[in-house]
């Protein structure tokens, strides 16, 4: 090889190092979004038909119709004890809310809903993950927009804060 | 020490509590009868990626969510559907995501692209030292 091609040569493994350097810095400053958004957003809201989970409310019918949040939640979950204040907020700005319960029992939903109140419209129970995995949803909290026309809107993954109250008002009221 | 333990006593109930108390679905632990459907079951399982515990599949993982996942492959797989159709039903749901399998697609091209080029690569790098040496001796 020439004496240029060799000096050539000796810079590769540097310029290979900052690319990686590069690579790993990027990786770490801007981390990889983990949350698995459902593919049914856009998508008609499949029917549910649900056996009623609480004593308190009816289950999910399949025919549910009119503009609603679908609030899928558990009482073993943390983050769905805090987001009761704002549901509380959202039914009593007139947004019907159907919620599903993941993997509970009755008497353990009557707890959490006489602990943390009761802003549900219908309660469906979903022992075994059935009707979550049929609405791509990867876990609890999360809560879906559904249109007039049974279209899904959009998805909230993750618990409703105080500042997503108004949003989501507008958005049902908006499809109504 | 003395904050781990701390951390620890604190963090034990929140995740006591991050798990369900209702009991496993009917087939998330229990084989089929038939050992070709089982066989068929497993296979999938071992390629479906558990959508709580990232980075595991679900025939290895724990979660309660992984469980009703494998229960769902195997009620599917017992009722006669192909593998490849219960993939396609969580991929609408969850997207490529949930699969160990990647598909050929715009995204996922260089996956296979990139062993032959390396392997042409290698093969003229080896052409160059071999005349280098055929040259020398």
């Amino acid at each position: 090889m020439t004496k240029a091609g060799v000096r050539w040569l000796l810079w590769v493994p540097l310029v290979a190092f900052l690319l990686f350097l590069g690579l790993v810095a990027g990786g770490l400053l801007r981390p990889a979004d983990r949350t698995i958004v459902s593919r049914l957003v856009g998508q008609p809201m499949p029917a549910i038909a649900l056996p009623a989970a609480s004593a308190s409310r009816p289950g999910l019918s399949a025919n549910a119709g009119g503009a609603r949040l679908v609030n899928v939640f558990a009482s073993w979950c943390v983050p769905c004890a805090a987001e009761a204040p704002q549901l509380a907020a959202l039914a009593k700005a007139g947004v019907p809310i159907d919620a599903i319960a993941i993997r509970d029992t009755r008497a353990d939903v009557d707890r959490f809903l006489a602990r943390y109140g009761n802003p549900y419209r219908s309660i469906g129970s979903d022992v075994d993950s059935r009707v979550q995995m049929a609405l791509g949803s990867s876990g609890v909290p999360e809560t879906f927009v559904v249109d007039g026309r049974g279209i899904i809107r959009a998805q909230k993954i993750g618990d409703i804060r105080p500042e997503d109250v108004a949003g989501l008002v507008a958005a049902v009221q908006a499809l109504r | 020490m003395r904050f781990f333990v701390a951390f620890a006593l604190t963090m034990a109930p929140v995740m006591a509590a991050a798990q369900s108390g209702v009991p496993p679905a009917a087939l998330s632990d229990t084989q089929l009868p038939d050992p070709a459907a089982e066989a068929r079951a497993t296979a999938l399982m071992q390629t479906l990626r558990c959508l709580v515990c990232q980075g595991q599949s679900i025939a290895d993982s724990d979660a309660d969510m992984a469980g009703d996942m494998r229960a769902l492959v195997r009620r599917r797989i017992a009722a006669g559907e192909r593998p490849e159709d219960i993939r396609a039903w969580l991929v609408q749901r969850y997207g490529d995501w949930v699969t160990y399998d990647p598909p050929l697609n715009a995204v996922t091209w260089p996956l296979w692209a990139l062993p032959v080029l390396l392997l042409v690569i290698g093969a003229f790098v080896a052409r160059g030292s071999f005349r280098r040496r055929g040259r020398g001796a």
